[in-house]
């Protein structure tokens, strides 16, 4: 009898379904069981595909049975409700799509079919992923299970509550100014955006497509190479996916960051950052350089306190575009009791959207709009320049650089969703990495007062083995990532 | 920078977004707010700084132009909320 199959890594589980110790169907029962036993708390799923995922464990035992298989085959997994899986309704908690069942698979999801994965549900987000905290849910807002009363972060809260309160083994998010790694600091699990290109974002609902990436949320960095190995990679349905060879991401796991050289941006440490969150941040960092990494501390990177307004013209800007499509006419919300063409139109988005999606469209509206384009979205995207630069220029000297993935621990439901100004601050250590295209992982780097407080390691383009690497040492030689919260 | 009232409807009318009066009100206020916080980017010196769309360096990706399959017509017509046959129903552009 295996103890606790809710808190298996997937190379735990891969382990013991190779042996024959543990199958598919008693993995993904004891999945769909916890589902049932924390979901009326945590409220982390928009849909249950309990039918699906035990015809997807029957095949993966069948598979198992005849020998070789791939590391993911027959574990559970749940995927942000952005991303289009065929015939199971794809709503990215929008009333807009609320009834949208998709006629494809995005090509990550393609991509993990393949690999014989079983898919338990989809999560919950701010709605088409514009948010940090998944209150602006058009359908419920998410729970953090180390505190019911707090904000699992945004916007794939629901992947990464499903992650931490044991519903699935691992997750899928999306990232587009710190959405898969802020609420993996606030759950305490790991999430990683990869670099811009690296995954395929064909089928995933577009939101920013200069800025989204497709990602995994796990319960530790191993897991996270062995998702990344699966849906990292060239697609020729995604243009801006680059045709470079993809590693095995589980090689660099080597525990070796002897002479990697670490450094500390000193603007990351903002002001109105909690004290614990710092405390914490900088106990980490010495670890790193116990392990063996060479750290400088007080690095500069002086465009970074312009990197919030400019992030929040460039994502809005491409918003507006991107969300233009959904007039009534080819799929999703359709308001049909008005008189003229422009007037259902004018409905259907006014019915369709949330307070924070109109509020993006019309600040990206207004950015693109004749008269005031050069003052604000070419000049963040001449910002967005000099951040990118600033980067590339401390990536000749350091391997890494290490921030918190947030400047507090995860804030009550409520205290901020009607303050956007205030909401868009809790992104403000992890959007500069979108706007630089670059990755970084975010990693449990302990709590205060029991709440999660999560360590970014951010890399060159396409140096995710580096993150890797830096993550998996810091895991193997602290016990953060392996607590579970009290549910 | 304040949005009045007036541009705000200006900008609804660009993006076809129909606004409660409320949301008028609410919205001319909090994006006056976001944009006068968002000033700090005019503090910047991008004289001869180019512009990025995006961080990669592709350009002009190219395919060769083949015949492939595509998605059966029941099946993209089955989201559309009114349809008519084969056809999206669309209401009279002009009227």
């Amino acid at each position: 009898m295996i103890p606790d199959h809710n808190r298996l890594t997937i190379h735990q589980a891969h382990k013991l379904l190779k042996t024959k110790q543990l199958s598919s169907v008693e993995l993904t029962k004891a999945s769909l069981e916890r589902i049932r036993q924390v979901e009326p708390k945590v409220q982390a799923l928009v849909t249950v595909t309990e039918e699906l995922a035990l015809k997807q464990a029957q095949k993966a035992d069948e598979l198992i049975a005849t020998g070789d298989i791939h590391p993911l085959t027959g574990i559970p997994i749940v995927i942000k409700d952005n991303m289009c899986t065929k015939g199971i309704r794809t709503t990215c908690s929008s009333k807009m799509l609320e009834n949208f069942v998709p006629p494809y698979d995005a090509t990550v999801v393609e991509k993990l079919n393949d690999c014989g994965v079983v898919v338990v549900g989809k999560s919950n987000m701010d709605e088409f992923a514009m948010g940090s905290s998944t209150e602006h849910s058009a359908l419920f807002p998410t729970h953090n299970p180390w505190d019911l009363s707090r904000v699992p972060g945004g916007s794939s809260g629901g992947s990464a509550v499903a992650v931490a309160a044991g519903e699935t083994i691992y997750a899928l998010g999306s990232d587009t100014g710190g959405s898969i790694r802020q609420p993996a600091g606030f759950c305490s699990v790991t999430g990683l955006k990869p670099t811009y290109g690296r995954v395929s974002r064909y089928g995933l609902v577009a939101f920013a497509s200069s800025l989204d990436q497709i990602g995994p949320l796990t319960q530790d960095v191993t897991d996270c190479a062995l998702v990344l190995n699966a849906i990292a990679g060239y697609d020729t349905r995604d243009s801006t996916s680059v045709p470079y060879p993809t590693p095995d991401y589980t090689q660099c796991l080597t525990n070796d960051i002897n002479r990697l050289h670490i450094g500390v941006p000193k603007e990351y440490f903002v002001e109105g950052m909690q004290a614990e969150v710092e405390i914490a941040i900088r106990a980490a960092i010495h670890k790193l350089e116990e392990l063996g990494a060479r750290v400088e501390w007080e690095v500069a990177l002086p465009h970074t306190p312009y990197a919030l307004a400019a992030y929040y013209i460039i994502a809005p800007s491409e918003a507006s575009a991107n969300l233009a499509r959904y007039d009534g006419v080819k799929y999703g919300f359709s308001y049909q009791d008005a008189d003229s063409m422009w007037e259902a139109m004018e409905k259907t988005r006014q019915y369709g959207f949330g307070a924070e999606v109109k509020r993006r469209i019309m600040l990206g509206t207004y950015a693109l709009s004749a008269g005031y384009y050069d003052a604000w979205y070419l000049k963040a995207q001449k910002v967005r320049t000099l951040i990118r630069q600033e980067f590339d220029q401390a990536f000749d000297k350091f391997d890494a650089l290490v921030t918190p993935t947030s400047p507090t621990v995860p804030f009550k439901i409520g205290e901020k969703v009607d303050d956007p100004l205030q909401m868009y601050l809790a992104d403000v250590c992890t959007l500069p990495i979108n706007i630089a295209g670059l990755p970084a992982i975010s990693i449990p780097a302990g709590f205060a007062n029991g709440l999660p407080i999560g360590m970014q390691i951010i890399g060159k383009p396409f140096a995710e083995e580096t993150l890797l690497k830096i993550a998996h040492a810091y895991q193997q030689a602290t016990e953060w990532h392996k607590r579970k919260p009290p549910i | 920078m304040k949005l009045s009232r007036e541009q705000v409807l200006h900008i609804a009318l660009l993006a076809r977004l129909g606004l409660t009066e409320t949301e008028v009100d609410r919205l001319s206020e909090q994006l006056s707010d976001i944009l006068e916080s968002f000033e700090v980017l005019q503090q910047v010196d991008t004289t001869g700084i180019p512009p990025t769309a995006q961080s990669i360096t592709l350009q002009n990706v190219m395919k060769d132009d083949e015949d492939t399959a595509s998605l059966p017509q029941s099946e993209i017509l089955a989201n559309a909320p009114q349809r008519d046959g084969s056809f999206f129903r669309v209401r009279a552009v002009l009227e």
